[in-house]
């Protein structure tokens, strides 16, 4: 819809859509921005770039958007706090009781989640003292998966909301390899490693399909596959030859056996397992894959301008079903991540445990490249170990950590607001 | 590290299908004929497989009837056969029809529709009796925070504002509603205390869609988040402790129109409701002729289509977009009170489930349209309630599949097996004053 055509990357190999997707490209920009800011005027100029994106307060508003978010969780932690009403109810007579109410409630909040996310402070022993950052790097391993399949699908321009449903489908999979067939570790872990990615990428691939065939947006298709799969699941669930525990009511599969199960990687006393590893190996394909091979510039140009693309030779159907698959695939692996690495005992409905959704917020604010989701996955798996140690010490619900990060991804789409509530002037021209 | 919208639909925007892949391809008067015709052999592949035998019990009226109509006592197998017969014409006349190019009409696809489901039931329930008035009364009430939920989207989309976020609203509305009904003693308070909420919702998405750009789907995904957290977290910190005082309401309960409810069969199934049914009634009377019939509907409209047309014309573009997603915003908030006032007394964790996201699929297979909008958002309360009254007298279809339904059916609408549901030209695409 803008009227300003973009350039398109004439280069196969040339990796500046990088900085193009940091500058955003939406037509806000490119109505705003100059000629002369084009990142493929020169590649020399990547450095300078960054310094200029300082300089023109981008990454102070990104700063800014944690830190209102941060804020709109503290006055929601200090609002619901017993101690700070109770407080206020006089705060005229004695306001320092109040502000000291109000302190203790969020600081206690925050230390709390450091203490659960990063390192223990009040116990003695190292090896219990850092547990805590082995537990945020569990939860990030997930979230990093599924944020690098929303995020891939993202650079072909398509918004994969079916995160759940794959997840679902995948783990499913995996699960029914990894308790029914009885095979030795070597093979039997990969196997259902790789049952399960494939279940994810056929599950993902048919929002692709349906989109390259149909025209169907992927938006709807990949809504409503979630719940599909979730039926699918259930279903599974009743059946003796699928996923049911024979003899049981509850729909639960049987716990995993031993050579299925993802071997912890820091020894029986931490939890980390070897599904942080996998997340680490697939952001290094996955970078590679978008910015060294072919298929990845193929993805970028749909991505930039299907039209173009289409124009240039590329089959920017079959580019949507790939892409699709690939995503699937590695929500798919966050399934797995799930089944056979953090809850082992068995497949059951609530295995995604919202992961689906939170891979969303973390690949944009990883703004869909593979390093800033590990980075936004971190970010993330750090909020969900602290959120927890936050519910059980201080009684404060997890669920507030949903709030701030959805409030950090709504503050950062919106720079114009986060600079207006701050009172920052407007943005020059870059 | 400014926009977070680096993506997606380039250049189509919203909903629409995307213009560089989708096939450009005739008319759907083909695909009635293949769609009846596979499910009339799958009526009979199903009825071959297991012979069904006993008798099946259509039971019309309730025990407080005025008029009491007598049992309708019908043999299983023949009259399910009898059903595939006369869906075998109807199939032939949609496909006569096609051969001569000649326009499908509405009443094949709903006489299909309808004696399909009597050939399926007599079928599923051999042997047993089928309460046509519970089954059919339970779907419209099943269907009310669906049908509003599908309205609010209908009007959103209409003047270009794509709304994911109506399970947000949804989940707003219901909390809202609780809190209010059980403060103020009124369930009428908390149902304007959800329209208030989700308006709020539709406010927070009206900001960041229309006057900050931001990608609209990503918008709605993202406030269905952060009222899902919200809820949650006030439900543990705040509802929770104090459950006497904050979340228990009093229920909304049915109140029977005097004359109209005394009616044989439809009185019992629509008019002894609750009277948020009947406020539904209005609304989607109001909303389908407002649309169509009036300057305000013209204007919404053109703002949806042609965005550029209506502000040369003297249209506020965005103006019109924000009152029409705040009112669409709290039609689809009342919904929410369904919840926490009608289904159960009181809020708990997301209590929606996923209404939202059938409301929104019911915008899509309605074509964005509010009067079928809301008999999609019937057809699938009414697949919902078939589930529970099926499950309940044992029937050998498994339930999951009868609730995977209303999302298989949305999936072949977009994607154009049962008839091209195009949304309107403008949806989910911003517009910037030059």
């Amino acid at each position: 819809m803008s009227d300003t055509p973009k350039p398109q990357p004439d280069e196969p190999d040339a990796p500046v859509t990088d900085d193009e997707a940091a500058r955003g490209t939406t037509a806000t920009d490119t109505v705003t921005e100059e000629p002369g800011t084009d990142p493929h005027d020169a590649r020399g100029e990547r450095s300078r770039s960054l310094l200029r994106e300082i300089a023109s307060g981008d990454v102070l508003a990104g700063v800014l958007a944690v830190v209102l978010a941060v804020f709109v969780g503290s006055v929601m932690i200090a609002a619901t706090d017993d101690a700070v009403r109770e407080a206020a109810g006089y705060v005229t007579a004695r306001p320092s009781d109040f502000f000291t109410a109000v302190w203790d409630a969020i600081s206690g909040a925050y230390s709390a989640m450091f203490r659960g996310a990063v390192f223990n402070y009040n116990l003695t022993e190292p090896a219990q003292q850092w547990r805590p950052l082995t537990e945020t790097l569990k939860f990030s391993g997930p979230l990093i998966l599924g944020g690098l399949g929303v995020g891939l699908a993202f650079r072909a321009g398509m918004f994969n909301i079916g995160g759940r449903g794959q997840m679902l489908i995948a783990g499913a999979a995996a699960g029914w390899v990894g308790f029914k067939l009885d095979l030795p570790l070597a093979v039997h872990l990969p196997l259902a490693i790789l049952v399960g990615m494939a279940a994810g990428a056929l599950w993902g691939g048919i929002a692709g399909v349906l989109k390259a065939r149909t025209g169907a947006h992927e938006v709807i298709v990949t809504i409503m596959l979630n719940y599909v799969a979730y039926y699918l699941v259930f279903w599974a669930l009743t059946k003796d030859w699928l996923l049911k525990t024979p003899g049981s009511v509850n729909p639960k599969s049987p716990p995993m056996k031993e050579s299925a199960t993802l071997p912890k990687v820091l020894g029986d006393q931490f939890n980390l397992h070897l599904g942080f590893v996998i997340a680490i190996v697939a952001v290094a394909v996955a970078w590679w894959l978008l910015n060294r091979s072919t298929l990845g510039y193929r993805i970028r140009a749909v991505g930039e301008n299907p039209h173009a693309a289409r124009a240039s030779g590329i089959d920017v159907g079959k580019t949507y079903i790939v892409v699709m698959m690939i995503a699937g695939s590695l929500l798919g692996l966050a399934g797995i991540n799930q089944v056979l690495g953090t809850v082992s005992s068995g497949v059951s409905l609530d295995l995604d445990a919202a992961i689906g959704f939170d891979a969303i917020t973390v690949a944009l604010l990883g703004r869909s490249r593979p390093l800033g989701i590990l980075a936004a996955g971190l970010l993330f798996g750090a909020f969900k170990a602290g959120g927890f140690t936050m519910q059980t010490s201080e009684n404060i619900s997890v669920d507030l950590v949903l709030v701030v990060q959805s409030l950090i991804v709504l503050f950062l789409a919106a720079p114009p607001l986060v600079r207006a509530i701050f009172r920052l002037p407007a943005q020059e021209a870059k | 590290m400014s926009t977070v919208t680096t993506q997606p639909t380039p250049e189509s925007g919203g909903l629409a299908p995307d213009t560089v892949v989708t096939p450009t391809r005739g008319a759907g008067a083909r695909k009635l004929p293949v769609v009846l015709g596979v499910l009339t052999l799958l009526l009979a592949g199903i009825l071959l497989r297991s012979k069904p035998s006993g008798d099946t019990t259509f039971q019309l009226s309730v025990a407080t009837d005025f008029v009491t109509l007598p049992d309708i006592v019908v043999p299983s197998g023949p009259t399910a056969w009898l059903m595939v017969v006369i869906c075998l014409g109807l199939t032939a006349e949609a496909v006569r029809r096609m051969l001569t190019r000649l326009h499908q009409p509405m009443w094949i696809p709903i006489t299909f529709a309808i004696v399909w489901m009597i050939g399926f039931l007599s079928w599923a329930a051999a042997g047993d009796r089928i309460r046509v008035v519970s089954l059919l009364g339970g779907a419209v009430a099943l269907a009310i925070p669906l049908v509003f939920g599908a309205l609010g989207g209908v009007l959103g989309e209409r003047a270009g504002v794509v709304n994911i976020a109506i399970e947000g609203q949804l989940l707003l509305g219901a909390f809202a509603a609780a809190i209010t009904a059980s403060t103020t003693g009124s369930p009428w308070a908390g149902v304007a205390a959800a329209a208030v909420a989700g308006a709020l919702v539709a406010l927070i998405l009206g900001l960041f869609a229309i006057t900050y750009f931001v990608d609209q789907v990503i918008v709605g995904v993202v406030l269905n988040v952060l009222v899902v957290g919200l809820t949650n977290f006030l439900f543990r910190q705040v509802l929770t402790p104090n459950a006497e005082s904050l979340n228990s309401p009093e229920r909304l309960r049915a109140v029977p129109i005097p004359v109209l409810g005394d009616i044989p069969l439809i009185g019992p199934i629509f008019f002894r409701q609750t009277p948020l049914v009947y406020l539904l009634y209005v609304v989607v009377a109001v909303v389908a002729f407002a649309l169509y019939r009036t300057r305000w509907g013209l204007r919404l409209r053109a703002v949806g289509e042609h965005p550029k047309a209506a502000d040369t014309v003297g249209i506020k573009v965005n103006r019109t977009r924000y009152r029409t997603i705040l009112l669409a915003g709290a039609i689809a908030g009342m919904g929410g009170a369904y919840f926490s006032l009608v289904s159960v007394a009181g809020f708990n964790r997301e209590m929606t489930g996923g209404a939202g996201y059938i409301a929104l699929a019911a915008v899509i297979f309605g074509k964005w349209d509010p009067i079928r909008a809301t008999l999609a958002a019937l057809l699938f309360g009414f697949a919902t309630n078939l589930q529970g009254v099926l499950s309940a007298i044992g029937s050998p279809v498994p339930s999951q599949f009868m609730l995977m339904l209303p999302y298989l059916v949305t999936i072949f609408a977009v994607a154009g097996l049962v008839g091209r549901s195009r949304p309107p030209a403008a949806d989910g695409v911003p517009y910037r004053q030059q």
